[in-house]
């Protein structure tokens, strides 16, 4: 694209209205304009107020609590990747998810691929690449349409393939069974060549591991039967 | 409740230094900036969404990843408040390019306003919607059309081009003279621009 061209996206940008590659060679461009920059810091001011023109409901209550919640399992799950700078963090990323061609064949391709997908390289998948980094972890098979990766301290991640995409208002919710009692362990979409899940709740040695279709808020416990099963 | 006192523990605290302890790990920043930002997040992402489980969705990935990138806010470059809100913007934009059935739709369902859902409405918010529909309404019909169309329906660029029969250039400059006139009109100061403060966190 021209240089002359691309100053000209400053407004669309500041309203989202690019698509996803004018949008990467545009801020491929802020880095180094300062005019577009200065540009952007006034359009973004108008943009912010069209975000007060809307009606304001109140939000539905449980959104408040289910973030707080959400970022506070984050925390305890990746306080040592948070803690580099973003850069870092993201090299640390690939370089586990490099590792995995060695440990888990095709994994890595296809990780490599979800990476550029997800342009913020979640949290989660962090945390999950983390368990799946460990040369300690074990592997274990829940069948042909996935496997769990434990660590020696617990920590688990649920891989899974070619799982199709949940129905409509439903989601894959994993379960670690422990004497009998399943616990909520966290929901996953499905639809992509590999799914990872990083597990909320470690898995002890004898634990079994189910995953079920849930409503799409999850249950608390499982209301039908697992579609993969194994056990630590 | 523990939260909500500690909660308010911070609200003299600018919306930047609620990032700053956010970039630091402490979740009462998080909530804080909830209970600041949510309910205008919440409208924004309904009102580009259409649809509540969508708005749900961009509104808590939008906050995740506030929390996730706090550390890497810069104040010089604009204001917390906006950072925020361009992340639930941008979050539910990528969502709503992603529903095939929006794209069936007639480009006036975009425009048209939301009906009045705010029955338990705050009288400052409700003011500075005001201010903002005003100064939209003084903006010529072209340059308003794109500027709703973009921000409130989630159409790119080149979709707008293409759907108003337009030449891209034309899309453009009305949505550059659009925002540079909106900037213009809304810098009369504005009644009131901490409307957090006469709610205080009831949860």
């Amino acid at each position: 694209m021209a240089d002359e061209t691309i100053h000209e996206l400053t407004a669309a940008y500041a309203l989202d209205a690019l698509d996803e590659g004018e949008r990467d060679a545009y801020e491929e461009h802020l880095a180094t304009c300062e005019r577009c920059r200065d540009e952007l810091g006034t359009l973004s001011e108008a943009t912010a107020a069209l975000a007060y023109g809307v009606e304001t409901p109140l939000p539905p209550p449980s959104l408040r609590g289910r973030i707080l919640e959400e970022a506070a399992a984050e925390r305890t799950n990746v306080v040592p990747l948070r803690r580099r700078p973003a850069f870092r963090a993201v090299a640390g990323v690939a370089a586990v998810a490099a590792g995995l061609a060695i440990g888990f064949g095709i994994w890595a391709a296809t990780l490599h691929d979800r990476l550029g997908d997800e342009r913020s390289a979640s949290a989660q998948l962090r945390a999950a690449l983390a368990v799946l980094g460990d040369t300690q972890a074990r592997r274990i098979s829940l069948g042909a349409k996935g496997s769990l990766v434990v660590t020696p301290s617990g920590e688990a991640a649920l891989v899974t393939n070619r799982l199709p995409a949940a129905p409509a208002g439903k989601t894959y919710e994993a379960w670690v069974i422990r004497g009998g009692k399943p616990e909520p362990a966290g929901l996953m979409r499905g639809g992509h060549s590999i799914d990872v899940l990083k597990l909320k709740r470690p898995v002890p040695a004898h634990a079994s591991v189910a995953v079920t279709v849930e409503p799409r808020r999850g249950s608390k416990s499982p209301t039908t039967l697992p579609i993969l099963r194994g056990r630590a | 409740m523990r939260t909500s006192e500690v909660t308010r523990e911070l609200a003299h605290l600018s919306d930047e230094a609620v990032v700053a302890l956010m970039a630091r790990s402490h979740d009462v920043a998080l909530a804080e900036l909830y209970d600041r930002f949510g309910r205008v997040a919440w409208g924004l992402a309904l009102r580009v969404l259409r649809d509540e489980a969508l708005a749900e969705d961009a509104v808590q990935e939008a906050f995740l990843t506030a929390w996730r990138t706090a550390s890497r806010f810069v104040p010089e470059r604009g204001s917390a408040r906006n950072w925020l809100l361009t992340l639930v913007h941008r979050r539910a934009v990528d969502l709503v390019r992603r529903e095939e059935r929006r794209r069936a739709e007639p480009l006036e369902a975009a425009a048209e306003p939301a009906g009045a859902k705010g029955a338990d409405d705050d009288a400052l918010l409700r003011l500075e919607r005001e201010r903002v529909q005003g100064a939209l309404a003084q903006l010529p019909d072209q340059q308003r059309e794109a500027l709703e169309l973009a921000y409130y329906g989630g159409f790119s660029q080149s979709e707008l081009a293409e759907r108003l029969g337009q030449p891209l250039g034309t899309i453009k400059s009305r949505m550059f003279s659009g925002l540079a006139r909106l900037h213009e009109l809304l810098r009369e100061p504005a009644p009131e621009r901490e409307p957090w403060r006469t709610r205080p966190s009831t949860s």
